[in-house]
């Protein structure tokens, strides 16, 4: 009786690992093959309200890294947005108050820009190309997934 | 509720989260980085190579490629102007429509005359401009154009903002392409502007 309950249980256990294990090889043969699309495009970074005022009371506000890494077809958009009430250097460009700076990239490579908001004077944005499939596709997902779980 | 079930569930989310992927947004049909919303470009009167002064109204009605640089630049100044001057090139009668101006940010050693037969050597329609130090400063800052002096054995050069500002007819601010961007990518955003 006791013997046929820790069989049943067994099996059940087998036949939920079995699928669970079915479940996750598809997924990762979908993560692996399957063309890597995004909801958009842009990689957005915002200033917000009141940085300016927080800058001048001296406090220390980076919004823009010193890096940015872009993957050509899935988030090749850079786009910069001043949600500030003064206008703002903001990687290349001079962005005014309520303004959006929308940069496409369309080959894959380094650009550096001049960027006084940077303690370097400069601020590179690097543009890596598509990935293949296969380990290339599985593995941007994994870093893509990683970043935004941080 | 059953391993099994669980397991379901867990591999049905497992595929629902790698499938969250949803179609694309089609990226914007400029090449350059486009303002949005677009204001007004700055006003300026500058010297210009041709004698006169030179704002930026003079050429309302017309598409304005203005460029920042200095005649001794040993690389990017004259890769940019040659693409600008391809570009015009390929645009053929449209060019008339496009005007191309290319700001000192070096007034010590860009005097007028010397603008003037700098750019003649890439297309006869280019327009210089110079002024007092003060004067172009000022111009850079309401463009967000970096320049500073960077010394070397033989003198010195500039460092500065590379990129090319794109002007409509009605003299709004419209674009910004980033150094390196070939002439083929200045025709498609100019006859953007044209069309408009």
């Amino acid at each position: 009786m006791r013997g046929g309950s820790v069989r049943t249980r067994w099996r059940a256990f087998a036949r939920s690992s079995a699928l669970l294990a079915t479940f996750l090889l598809i997924a990762i043969a979908w993560a692996s093959t399957a063309p890597i699309e995004a909801a958009s495009r842009d990689e957005l970074f915002e200033i917000p309200a009141g940085t300016w005022a927080r800058r001048m009371a001296g406090e220390k506000i980076d919004i823009l890294p010193d890096t940015i890494r872009l993957t050509l077809g899935i988030n090749d958009v850079l786009l910069l947005r001043n949600l500030d009430d003064v206008p703002q250097v903001f990687g290349p460009a001079l962005i005014m108050p309520g303004q959006s700076f929308r940069l496409p990239f369309e080959v894959a490579s380094t650009y550096s820009f001049a960027c006084t908001a940077h303690a370097k004077g400069a601020m590179n944005v690097i543009v890596d190309d598509t990935p293949a499939r296969g380990w290339p596709t599985l593995r941007w997902r994994a870093r893509h997934w990683l970043q935004r779980s941080s | 509720m059953t391993l099994f079930r669980v397991a379901a569930r867990v591999g049905v989310s497992l595929l629902l989260g790698a499938a969250a992927a949803v179609a694309a947004a089609p990226p914007s049909g400029f090449k350059a980085g486009v303002f949005e919303p677009a204001r007004p470009a700055p006003e300026f009167a500058l010297r210009g190579s041709d004698g006169s002064e030179l704002t930026l109204a003079r050429y309302r009605g017309k598409v304005v490629l203005m460029s920042f640089g200095f005649t001794n630049c040993a690389a990017v100044c004259p890769i940019t102007l040659a693409t600008l001057a391809q570009a015009r090139g390929a645009l053929g009668a449209a060019a008339d429509d496009v005007q191309v101006v290319f700001v000192t940010v070096d007034p010590e050693r860009d005097a007028a005359p010397r603008l003037k037969t700098y750019l003649a050597a890439f297309d006869n329609s280019f327009v210089g401009a110079t002024g007092t130090p003060e004067a172009l400063a000022a111009m850079r800052k309401s463009y967000g154009v970096v320049a500073r002096k960077v010394p070397m054995v033989d003198g010195y050069a500039m460092d500065h903002t590379s990129s090319v500002f794109l002007v409509d007819r009605e003299g709004k601010l419209r674009a910004l392409m980033p150094y390196g961007r070939e002439a083929r990518d200045f025709v498609h955003d100019v006859k953007l502007l044209l069309a408009k």
